[in-house]
């Protein structure tokens, strides 16, 4: 297939063929992490700004390697160092930014649509790494490309999503992929943390976690995002993690080949055990591998044909 | 309509494989310390025809692997779409090694200088040979091939289609006029 997006921006715009598309050629990017030189030409004289408006460690570290390994030339800014503080608009400060003559600007914003409202505006390939609870396209391109290379098919797996659906756009991105591949989505959270509007997607509700963790084949484990607990939408943490957290107890009740994942930064005891993460079903650390992968192909494919 | 004309069928294919097998044969004396690599997605083909070739006849067990340049072009950000990557799979230590090139047709000599460079980011082989199915004779850079079974001299705009039985089920070399 032909690739003739310019920008990533979620995963609902995306097809099933889009998604595989990049997969495939994550498949093979990931050969190269492997190599003892692991560099290519493929964006040489690129310049990629990763504007970061909220913390993060594992994905802009990924979006660096990505980038080095593509030859391209990056360049960090974060709030915390930019003129952000100084009260610069997010428009101003990527047109600035642009006027550097910049190729790719890839973009975390605790605003949602925050990514789409640069693309509209400015001319580099803008990738989205995050927009408030809207999207995280790239992670769940990872856990595809993660899911593939154990199940080969997403079709009619049955996969758990388990925690803070609320506030994760992880879950969204994953939602909207998984109902493209016809994968049978389970979700399971307190009812204060499960959207209403989840009702009007084809996906099962659950909210017993003992029965939600039968028979899966991915048990998909989403960070309790405590910084953004503040309205009491669960009475407290231990009973948070008596009712929905994958203690070890039930991790021994889960399917023989089930695999556990988690998008990171994983909060050990509160969504799940620290020997559930550590154990043999766990996927976690191979995600954050292919993650690599996944952005090089993205950033590769972006780049591509003759933008205007 | 696009006027074809046959350049090789099955036997001269053949009989070309045949003569790069006794010309690799013939010069390498330590048969034990080559390596074939293929360009993807036919020259691996023919690497693989002639390791196959050397086996039967020294039983000699020669590391083929195969390299796709896309990432080495040197017009990835002219062209307009952004080919499909696939896999390079060198699973063996080049180093030191007799590296032995496969590649369907050297037209400019790009894609040669693609692999070349992809090759020593992957080790430091001893030396590097490139054989050929066809050679085109329109050089755009100082790198020619060691072995070519057949040179043609055509105008640019012309097409050389090659088919190999492993991928398009069967062995004819044309040329396609435009």
């Amino acid at each position: 297939m032909k690739w003739t997006k310019k920008h990533l921006l979620s995963i609902e715009e995306l097809t099933r063929e889009e998604i595989d598309f990049i997969i495939d050629n994550a498949f093979s990017f990931k050969d190269i992490l492997l190599r003892p030189i692991k560099k290519v030409p493929a964006l040489r004289g690129k310049t990629v700004v990763n504007l970061f408006f909220e913390p993060s460690t594992r994905t802009l570290i990924s979006f660096s390697l990505a980038e080095k390994h593509l030859s391209a030339d990056s360049v960090n800014v974060s709030t915390k160092t930019s003129s952000v503080m100084k009260g610069e608009s997010l428009l101003d400060t990527a047109k600035n930014i642009e006027s550097m003559k910049t190729d790719m600007v890839v973009i975390r914003h605790s605003s949602p649509g925050a990514a789409k409202f640069l693309s509209e505006r400015i001319n580099s390939n803008v990738v989205n790494a995050g927009d408030g609870t809207h999207e995280h396209p790239t992670q769940a391109l990872l856990d595809f490309m993660t899911i593939k290379e154990i199940y080969k098919d997403l079709k009619n797996l049955k996969v758990l999503i388990l925690g803070d659906i609320l506030h994760s756009r992880v879950a969204r991105s994953l939602i909207w992929g998984f109902l493209k591949y016809d994968t049978k989505v389970t979700l399971c959270a307190p009812p204060t943390l499960m959207p209403l509007y989840l009702n009007d997607f084809d996906v099962k509700i659950e909210y017993d976690i003992d029965k939600a963790i039968q028979d899966k084949d991915v048990v998909y484990i989403l960070r309790m995002q405590l910084e953004r607990q503040e309205k009491g939408l669960f009475p407290s943490l231990r009973e948070y993690v008596k009712e929905f957290s994958m203690t070890y107890e039930r991790y021994l009740r889960i399917k023989d080949k089930s695999i556990i994942m988690h998008p990171g930064p994983i909060n050990r005891g509160v969504e799940l055990d620290g020997n559930v993460a550590d154990s043999e079903k766990s996927v976690i650390l191979d995600q954050v591998t292919n993650g690599v992968a996944v952005r090089m192909a993205i950033l590769y494919l972006l780049n591509g044909g003759k933008n205007e | 309509m696009k006027k074809r004309s046959l350049i090789l069928n099955e036997k001269d294919i053949s009989k070309i494989i045949d003569s790069m097998v006794s010309s690799i044969v013939e010069d390498e004396k330590e048969l034990k310390n080559l390596a074939f690599i293929g360009i993807i997605k036919r020259g691996d083909i023919i690497a693989k025809r002639v390791a196959e070739r050397i086996f039967k006849l020294k039983n000699i067990e020669i590391p083929i692997g195969k390299i796709d340049i896309n990432l080495y072009r040197d017009d990835l950000s002219l062209i307009d779409y952004q080919p499909l990557v696939r896999s390079t799979e060198v699973l063996f230590d080049i180093n030191d090694k007799v590296v032995y090139l496969f590649d369907d047709v050297f037209f400019t000599g790009r894609t040669i200088r693609s692999a070349l460079v992809e090759i020593l980011d992957i080790g430091r082989p001893k030396m590097i040979k490139l054989f050929v199915l066809v050679d085109r004779k329109s050089r755009e850079l100082p790198i020619r091939p060691d072995f070519s079974g057949i040179e043609l001299e055509i105008p640019k705009r012309d097409n050389i289609n090659v088919f190999l039985k492993e991928i398009d089920g069967k062995d004819v070399v044309e040329k396609e006029e435009n």
